[in-house]
């Protein structure tokens, strides 16, 4: 009997904390959602945690998700604010708001044995479609080209074809499919002959980045336009934000969170 | 409390329990097939089983290849698994001596308990590059994907096996050492036989953890939508087509996703009922034998 009475009363302490947490922390927090594109993950959790620092009263929760997540949750209302690495089709675009917090570079990398180091538009495009299939054809060693891809509904995936390849193009099919930047690194790291696009900010010494029509990919040449392959990072809102979503989007938009924004080295808009 | 509202209450609490699965997996089923059908309906039966293309973008939803890239995956890998899986399991439960036994039951126990992504994150790391210096191409390969599932179902195979031939009657060892047959004959005519539908268990229980395995196959398989022309080409399982592209997925994208699932739920009730029916068949024609 003892047990029983001691397993009730623990079961009471635990309803008792969880009902007590949940009202408690309603009280003592606003919550702000942001959920989307994996791409602007790290540098939303960069401005939410310094945002938080100097709003106490706030919480500021960021998930990935992908970009395509992030529209859908923000037009279902589900979250505050949904975050996208590409541009916004009109169909997804619908009663949404758009913010852009910075622009970002797409480096095209290659093996660090690679003795390619600069490409065009039309050889990028020729590549992807699986015209060029060996790096012969493009000054480098009699290879073949082992072209590696983000997953279809990638928000990089999508900023690139949108850029580089014409409409009625299709990527060839026998492209690997990597499901993360992180992955396409390794694959491009480990494989003297494959080629793949990351995002500038993931970009490190482990391999090497190509140059597009002669312009190395750098903050630089990003913000000046010279480099081509860009896309925008963009916080979007359900009509217009209030409260805390559009105090937070405000702080990301001011100097301040721009600072922060540059860190992740994506571009700031200002400047 | 009297002694019949308690035993009313413990009856209707288990009947409860074991209905619940029942109605969960009932939920389940009905959640898939609402969600998957409306594209199954949009875009055709066949141009949906069928069909060679799967771009999303463009609007194309043919699941055909992937069909084939999972099954692929799985045929291989059990064709490496099952041999070595059960001639494991004779070995531990007729050959090994009790010390052995002890090392190397827990080592294959603890081989079933390492997470999925820990097999996949080895494989991207060490396999790939080592396919790809073997046998050229880019590494990833339908190959390298079963070869990672080998050692991931291999543990349930063994040890599965290894109880169903511990469980065999000592009279029928017995009775065939009696009569004058050595070891490997007994192993092979009395024991063996008798065990099959334990033996036929061990590969179903392998066989869903192949078909149903999602995160190690990404990482090495190379995702590609296409007939493999070769297990070195790679391709893409129906598992991993819905986690890749769930998180973007949107309108038609998204029900065809869980059409996806429905086809794989269709092709393991198929493989199931192939697998219970052997294990029917079999245990009926051993006679005596029954496990």
């Amino acid at each position: 009997m003892n047990l029983k009475y001691g397993l009730g009363v623990i079961l009471i302490l635990i309803i008792a904390f969880a009902v007590y947490n949940t009202i408690s922390t309603e009280n003592k927090y606003e919550r702000i959602d942001v959920a989307g594109s994996t791409s602007v993950q790290p540098v939303a959790e960069a401005l939410a945690q310094e945002y938080m620092k100097t709003h106490p009263k706030v919480k500021v929760n960021v998930q990935g998700g992908g970009s395509g997540l992030g529209i859908r949750s923000v037009s279902q209302g589900i979250i505050a604010i949904g975050t996208s690495s590409k541009e916004l089709s009109a169909e997804e675009k619908g009663s949404l708001k758009e913010y852009v917090i910075g622009k970002e570079g797409i480096v095209v990398a290659v093996n660090l044995q690679n003795s390619v180091d600069d490409l065009s538009k039309e050889e990028l495009r020729a590549i992807f479609t699986g015209k060029i299939n060996n790096w012969k054809e493009l000054g480098g060693p009699d290879a073949p080209i082992n072209v590696v891809v983000r997953e279809d509904g990638s928000g990089t995936r999508k900023a690139f074809e949108d850029l580089i390849m014409k409409k009625t193009d299709k990527v060839k099919s026998d492209a690997i499919v990597q499901t993360s930047t992180e992955s396409i690194k390794l694959a491009v790291e480990q494989d003297p002959n494959a080629i793949g696009y990351i995002s500038l900010a993931h970009m490190s010494s482990n391999v090497k980045a190509v140059k597009l029509e002669g312009v190395y990919p750098s903050l630089e040449t990003i913000l000046d336009g010279t480099y081509e392959l860009q896309r925008p990072f963009l916080f979007l809102t359900k009509g217009e934000p209030y409260g805390a979503a559009k105090d937070f989007i405000d702080w990301c938009l001011s100097p301040e969170g721009q600072k922060i924004v540059e860190e992740e080295k994506i571009v700031p808009i200002t400047s | 409390m009297s002694r019949w509202t308690e035993e009313f209450f413990i009856e209707k609490g288990l009947l409860l329990t074991a209905v619940s699965s029942i109605i969960i997996i009932a939920l389940i089923i009905i959640f898939i097939f609402m969600e998957g059908l409306p594209a199954i309906q949009a875009y055709g039966f066949f141009n949906f089983i069928f069909g060679m293309d799967w771009a999303p973008s463009s609007g194309q939803y043919g699941v055909f290849p992937m069909i084939i890239g999972s099954l692929g995956i799985t045929v291989l890998s059990l064709l490496m698994a099952v041999p070595l899986g059960i001639l494991c399991a004779i070995f531990l439960s007729e050959v090994a001596s009790s010390k052995m036994r002890r090392i190397l039951n827990p080592t294959i126990q603890t081989l079933a308990g390492i997470p999925s992504v820990v097999y996949g994150f080895f494989g991207l790391i060490l396999l790939v590059p080592f396919m790809r210096v073997q046998f050229g191409g880019t590494g990833f390969s339908m190959f390298t994907a079963s070869i990672i599932l080998t050692v991931m179902i291999l543990p349930i195979i063994v040890s599965v096996s290894e109880d169903a031939l511990r469980s065999i009657p000592q009279e029928y060892k017995e009775a065939s050492l009696a009569l004058g047959a050595t070891h490997w004959q007994t192993i092979k005519n009395v024991i063996f036989p008798a065990a099959i539908p334990g033996v036929i268990t061990s590969v179903i229980l392998g066989m869903g953890r192949a078909i149903g395995e999602t995160l190690a196959i990404i990482m090495v398989a190379g995702n590609v939508v296409q007939i493999p022309g070769s297990i070195l080409d790679p391709v893409r399982a129906l598992t991993s087509n819905i986690a890749i592209e769930m998180g973007y997925a949107t309108g038609i994208h998204y029900n065809a996703l869980f059409a996806t699932g429905i086809v794989l739920i269709f092709m393991i009730i198929v493989l199931l009922i192939l697998a219970n029916y052997l294990h029917y068949k079999k245990k009926v024609t051993i006679g005596g034998g029954y496990l």
